[in-house]
């Protein structure tokens, strides 16, 4: 079956952050960028149905240029080749917007199986897939936990999909294919790429869409298309709402089991 | 008080690209400066985080009451509930008694069990129709599941995971000022809850939000919003369900556990948590030894639970177990929004991260920053020495 994999590249959060000059988002100069968490689940689920039933993944994404280091990531492990929309008229996009231009994207080819993560670990909408699925028409279904195709052996009709809601309870479902699902970080163990793959991955088509190649108008996507507009990013107040202990571990420590017993009376 | 007439339904004709059709123009007169709220159930009641939507709602009408231009609104801004199920009647008198102007109930077999097919397919016509202002939602996995995809159908904005709102500041640079739409300004958490973004919604017509779990104190009734009879009880009145539009798009075809919960993490009266930041299975041997001298339990962030760290069962979060301790000591765990409103009901918080803009010192009482390897044995030794 053909599965396409929407991948993200989102700021690696442990780097050392810093606010750009407009206080609207980080300064991405010397930024480290990863493949989105749980991006990297909804490519090895993808590579993994794609093996057992004899077909492809075509790996997507929408960004800058850097983009390219996440969409050739993909095709060292495994994609068989990588769909870029690249353009200024993607930047900024809300989700809406940036589900707009995928969604185009996508339906540029008949694909069974349409794979994202559940949510970015940069904005956190967590609505790529869904708005997806409703452009397409396609069943979708968000946070995934299993995905089993039916029939077991022929082509697949339908997918049993396990979603996760709260509390440790799971809905297990089945819907028809094409969909769209939104898989949930932990659904399996990703693979590493192998000496191989990564040498292979050079060889492999990155091909580039602009808004002109979807037949949108760039005031509908990206920054002009979205009706969220961030004015601001800060940090959270250093220590806000906690009284930092200082000094060396053994005296902080000290400190805390005093506050602990005297203060808070916990311990 | 809205009036249906029959209208929801009209509005549902799928155009190519599957919307409602609901332009950028802006509702039509006199309609718009309404709010609605979808709460959740669960067994037939109304949750938690449903009713902190409706205190969000609560506040919401009241700002935009205090904000609008009197020569173009009313000043009040009604607040509706809108239930969907099947056989919830008690529902829709419970939330009839508090302080809504009216309570909307879509009670149909089709609406028996949660699909997004059902779910949009009542709301997306409804919407189109009567064209709410602002359409709030409890945030939570069934909204994320669906919610999305009702913004698409119906062009409306979408706005999730919002921790607050205020109006814009006065002074504030930019196009416009801040002030552009209707003046409001809202938070959402970014990067995990590293960052505190806050955004506007530019431009006219509805738009979906979904209010984060625990940023809205649900003990009083919505404020400002409308009363309705006599005894204060909101009318209760049907919103139209067409059976050919509220269909079904998944199967469902069961429930089950996620885990077997061998470790019931709520009875615990301390818990020490680790994340990531603890960097491997093999170094959890710190954190055990802290956890034996306390007479903790182990917990986890979901990081650690992915990585195979640790047992599923361990996890504490929205999508584990929500513990609230008499102490809570989070080591290595930053804080995102995820795991926090699964620990932020603990009594007291520690939170030892070598990053001291971590997420998690904003619920901390008590913060340690510095290398958790030293700071855990070093906790332990303080422990035990004032243990004698």
């Amino acid at each position: 079956m053909k599965i396409a994999v929407c991948i993200k590249q989102v700021p690696n959060s442990e780097a050392r952050l810093r606010l750009s000059r407009d206080g609207k988002w980080l300064d991405e100069e010397d930024l480290p960028f990863i493949v989105n968490e749980s991006d990297e689940y909804a490519l090895e689920e993808g590579l993994r149905l794609a093996e057992r039933t004899g077909g492809e993944v075509v790996a997507f994404s929408l960004g800058p240029e850097r983009v390219r280091e996440a969409l050739r990531k993909s095709l060292a492990l495994g994609a068989a080749r990588a769909v870029h929309l690249a353009d200024p008229a993607f930047a900024g996009g809300d989700a809406l917007a940036t589900g707009r231009a995928l969604a185009a994207a996508l339906a540029r080819e008949a694909f069974d199986l349409v794979l994202t993560g559940s949510q970015s670990d940069d904005a956190g909408f967590g609505a790529t897939a869904s708005i997806i699925a409703g452009h397409l028409g396609w069943p979708h279904v968000w946070l995934v936990m299993g995905v089993e195709l039916e029939p077991a052996a022929g082509p697949p009709a339908s997918a049993k999909v396990t979603r996760e809601m709260e509390s440790g309870v799971n809905e297990v479902s089945r819907v028809a294919l094409p969909a769209v699902l939104a898989i949930q970080a932990g659904i399996n163990h990703p693979r590493y790429a192998s000496l191989k793959g990564i040498m292979q991955a050079k060889k492999k088509e990155i091909a580039v869409l602009s808004p002109a190649d979807l037949g949108l108008d760039p005031a509908e996507l990206g920054a002009a298309g979205s009706r969220l507009e961030v004015l601001s990013v800060a940090f959270p107040a250093a220590g806000e709402g906690a009284q930092i202990l200082e000094g060396d571990p053994k005296t902080a420590a000290a400190a805390l089991v005093q506050k602990l017993r005297q203060e808070a009376r916990v311990l | 008080m809205p009036e249906l007439d029959g209208q929801a339904g009209q509005g549902g004709q799928a155009g190519q690209d599957g919307r409602d059709g609901q332009g950028g123009q802006g509702g039509q007169p006199g309609g718009g400066r309404r709010i609605w709220v979808v709460p959740q159930l669960r067994d037939g009641r109304v949750t938690r985080v449903s009713w902190e939507a409706l205190a969000a709602a609560g506040r919401l009408a009241a700002t935009l009451a205090a904000s609008a231009p009197s020569s173009r609104t009313a000043a009040t801004v009604p607040v509706a509930a809108v239930l969907l199920g099947s056989g919830v009647d008690a529902a829709a008198r419970e939330l009839a008694q508090r302080g809504v102007a009216a309570v909307l109930v879509a009670d149909h077999p089709a609406l028996a069990a949660y699909t997004p097919g059902a779910w949009i397919g009542v709301l997306a016509p409804a919407i189109g129709a009567e064209r709410p202002h602002y359409v709030l939602f409890p945030h939570t996995y069934q909204t994320a599941d669906f919610v999305p995809r009702l913004a698409q159908r119906t062009g409306a904005g979408l706005l999730p995971e919002v921790t607050g709102f205020g109006p814009a500041a006065a002074d504030a640079a930019g196009a416009g000022g801040e002030a552009a739409g209707d003046g409001l300004v809202w938070t959402r958490p970014v990067l995990g809850g590293k960052l505190q973004a806050r955004v506007r919604v530019r431009g006219a017509g509805t738009v979906l939000v979904s209010v984060q779990s625990g940023s809205f104190p649900a003990d009083a009734p919505p404020a400002a919003a409308a009363k309705g009879d006599a005894d204060g009880n909101a009318k209760v009145q049907p919103l139209p369900v067409d059976a050919a539009q509220a269909q079904p798009d998944r199967e469902v075809l069961g429930y089950e556990e996620a885990a077997a919960q061998q470790v019931d993490l709520t009875k615990a009266g301390i818990i020490v948590a680790v994340g990531r930041g603890v960097g491997g299975a093999d170094k959890l041997g710190p954190i055990e030894e802290l956890a034996r001298t306390l007479g903790a339990e182990i917990g986890a962030s979901r990081p650690v639970i992915d990585s195979g760290w640790l047992p599923r069962e361990r996890q504490i979060g929205s999508s584990g177990q929500t513990v609230s301790p008499r102490l809570y000591i989070a080591a290595g765990i930053s804080g995102a929004i995820q795991h926090l409103v699964g620990m932020k009901g603990s009594a007291v918080i520690v939170a030892i991260n070598k990053d001291p803009s971590a997420p998690i010192f904003t619920v901390a009482r008590y913060g340690l920053v510095g290398d958790l390897h030293e700071l855990v044995p070093a906790l332990t030794a303080a422990v035990k020495a004032a243990q004698g």
